[in-house]
């Protein structure tokens, strides 16, 4: 397979692409840190990847991206998978006092997805075959008090998936939207954990079976599911009253 | 939250800090520090040498740096564990020049502690392979060090305990081999002399260590099978890649203590040799299988209960070894104290390390669960020790006193010049280097955070 990974450094894409390394794929790697995206791209060498690719690519530059999917689309073709993992934990007193704030993690979280998609779409039609599996959050699923902010912005990329879906099912390609729960990663690292934490390994793995599986809209692990529907089903009356 | 080593003895509380690259460590060092610190791998060192107020996991330390299969080199960083180094080289006809008993060990935590395998007489320690390893020193700055670039620093660093600083990552030398496959000779012995005399005499053996029932007494004490193994010369196929995860069989808590007592011991222990006994000779074993049985049951260590237990682990040298070895088997056996794994093994001379354990002679492990009375056994173990001159392994203690140490380890001096040059101030420090008097005597005295469990 070859394998694009936008925000291949976040814990999740790194776990991820090492289990596709074993299998021996192709990789192109793009993500914001040079040092880090070198080392990726020795590591899954080492572990058995084929060719690795990289570019770097700060995803707040918007204007840079179509150049950066020119330069993925020349080096990797056909796309077989593109996982798009970037994101940010926005910081909630910043976001409510400081709009720029506010607006960059709206950029990174939910803009710039959209952006880079657009950027791939006409190749992705134009190879009519692939998937594109994106990591949002089930955070999106209802706007709750301590990150709402980062729930708006990822609710708005899976409502964009939940379209785009249906627009490339003529072309033959698959649109997932992968929802983790409770990831214990460098961008959680400053909460306590808790019994349903994961970790990215497994999480990695239960996306890699729901990419093989074709799914759709995919929780990981599962029992998000559930929590979730019980989440959205929480009247706004009493809803608003709650602070978790 | 509450940490403690393998043999869950003893359990404190403590900030477990996961920083997520070099810099981020470096800052850390340079700037936040507060406390002493030390690091820690996948806490497989069993009693309290990982243990501290703070302590640095090398979980972000993940990733391989390069592998050259033609010379047969590995540079990967220091988190990464032996399980996931074999995934990656064995099906390239590569293998670990020293395993220990478990796969689940950083490579880190492997030097650190410079462990042994079953052919220490053949191939000593780990640090025999290490080319070189990176070392993050107190100051935060960044020294690569070898036999050739800071070969004090990288003496005092292989078996260090992490007192000099965080290894970062590690270039080690591989051994090629022919396939995945050890043929492995069982012996039945039937005496602790029977058992040293079946060692001597397969001494050429590449790997080969003797499990013994330490609770049989009279003409059979220190019987057990020696249990000697050869890489398979012909190239079996090699299969899938054996999995780097955890096992499918765990335990999922911990069992009452009660339960191992010196009745139920004795009898898994008789069960165990009549067992093995009957399949004395040879047969291929899938090297998993050969070097971790222990590993098919995962938290193994919640066996013990919920005091947890400690490991005992000398080393006699040269021709006293016989005597002090019996002498200590009869003290077990009298006490009544034994386990399932009481094991025996000939090392190869020392190595350079100031703390490297291995030395020529004779060693020894015992499992003991925490009780009330262990103290005293261990204590009369360890005059029997130092009677003959022996030492026992830090990646095992929890409690060894500083006059032991300092006596098993005369070349301590020379590890603590480096210590005080590299960390002036104390900055890493563990339970177990506050207690055997290796931390710089200018360094801070560190309080020691409250115990979670302490046995009474």
């Amino acid at each position: 397979m070859n394998i694009l990974i936008l925000g291949a450094n976040s814990a999740i894409a790194t776990a991820a692409a090492r289990r596709y390394a074993e299998q021996g794929h192709d990789f192109f790697l793009v993500a914001r840190d040079t040092e880090r995206l070198a080392q990726l791209a020795a590591d899954l060498e080492v572990r058995g990847a084929g060719k690795v690719g990289s570019a770097v690519l700060d995803f707040l530059a918007l204007d840079q991206h179509p150049e950066v999917m020119v330069q993925v689309t020349e080096q990797l073709a056909p796309i077989d998978l593109v996982l798009i993992c970037h994101g940010t934990l926005p910081d909630r007193e910043q976001s409510e006092e400081n709009f720029a704030y506010a607006q960059q993690q709206i950029t990174v979280n939910a803009t710039s997805v959209i952006s880079l998609v657009t950027c791939l779409l006409p190749v992705l039609k134009a190879q009519r075959r692939g998937v594109l599996a994106v990591v949002t959050s089930v955070a999106g699923d209802r706007g709750r008090q301590p990150n709402y902010l980062y729930g708006a912005a990822k609710s708005m990329v899976s409502t964009y998936l939940q379209g785009l879906r249906g627009r490339l099912l003529e072309y033959n390609v698959h649109v997932m939207d992968i929802r983790p729960g409770l990831v214990d990663s460098p961008m959680t690292a400053q909460f306590e954990k808790g019994p349903l934490w994961s970790t990215p390994e497994l999480v990695a793995d239960k996306i890699i079976v729901a990419i093989r599986k074709r799914r759709h809209t995919v929780y990981v692990p599962g029992y998000w599911r559930l929590i979730m529907a019980v989440v959205r089903s929480i009247p706004d009356v009493l809803f608003k009253r709650l602070k978790f | 939250m509450k940490l403690s080593g393998w043999g869950r003895y003893p359990t404190i509380n403590a900030d477990l800090l996961t920083p997520a690259s070099h810099d981020k460590l470096a800052d850390w060092l340079r700037t936040g520090r507060h406390e002493p610190a030390i690091a820690r791998g996948k806490g497989r060192s069993y009693g309290d040498s990982a243990l501290a107020e703070t302590v640095l996991s090398s979980r972000h330390l993940d990733h391989f740096l390069a592998l050259d299969g033609d010379q047969g080199e590995l540079h990967c960083a220091a988190g990464v564990t032996l399980a996931e180094i074999l995934q990656i080289i064995v099906p390239r006809g590569l293998f670990l020049p020293v395993l220990p008993g478990t796969r689940f060990v950083s490579i880190g935590g492997a030097v650190a502690a410079d462990i042994h395998g079953k052919n220490h007489h053949q191939d000593g320690c780990i640090s025999d392979h290490v080319i070189a390893l990176s070392l993050m020193l107190a100051s935060g700055e960044v020294r690569v060090c070898s036999r050739e670039q800071y070969p004090e620093l990288f003496a005092a660093t292989c078996g260090g305990m992490g007192l000099t600083g965080i290894i970062l990552d590690v270039r080690l030398s591989l051994k090629k081999v022919s396939g995945v496959f050890i043929c492995s000779e069982n012996r039945v012995a039937k005496s602790l002399d029977h058992c040293l005399a079946l060692l001597d005499e397969h001494s050429t053996a590449c790997y080969s260590v003797a499990w013994i029932d330490c609770l049989s007494s009279g003409a059979a004490s220190g019987r057990g099978i020696v249990y000697l193994g050869e890489h398979a010369a012909n190239p079996a196929p090699v299969r899938a890649a054996p999995s780097a995860r955890d096992p499918r069989l765990s335990v999922p808590f911990s069992t009452p203590g009660w339960l191992l007592n010196r009745y139920t011991m004795s009898a898994f222990n008789t069960l165990y040799y009549h067992r093995q006994s009957r399949h004395e000779g040879q047969s291929l074993v899938h090297y998993q299988r050969y070097f971790f049985p222990l590993d098919s049951l995962g938290n193994w260590n919640r066996l013990y209960g919920r005091r947890g237990f400690q490991q005992y682990q000398l080393v006699l040298p040269g021709d006293s070894a016989r005597t002090g070895i019996a002498e200590i088997l009869r003290r077990v056996a009298d006490a009544g104290k034994g386990s399932f794994l009481a094991v025996l093994k000939q090392f190869g001379a020392a190595n350079n390390m100031p703390l490297s354990f291995p030395r020529a002679g004779v060693t020894l492990t015992l499992d003991f669960k925490m009780e009330a009375e262990l103290p005293a056994l261990l204590e009369e173990l360890d005059a029997i020790v130092l009677d003959h001159d022996g030492r026992l392994y830090l990646a095992k203690d929890a409690r060894m006193s500083e006059a032991m140490f300092k006596a098993g380890y005369p070349d301590w001096e020379r590890f603590m010049k480096v210590r005080r040059e590299v960390d002036p101030d104390g900055c890493f420090s563990s339970l177990q280097s506050r207690r055997l008097g290796l931390d710089p005597e200018s360094a801070t005295l560190a309080t020691n955070p409250t115990p979670a469990n302490q046995a009474t």
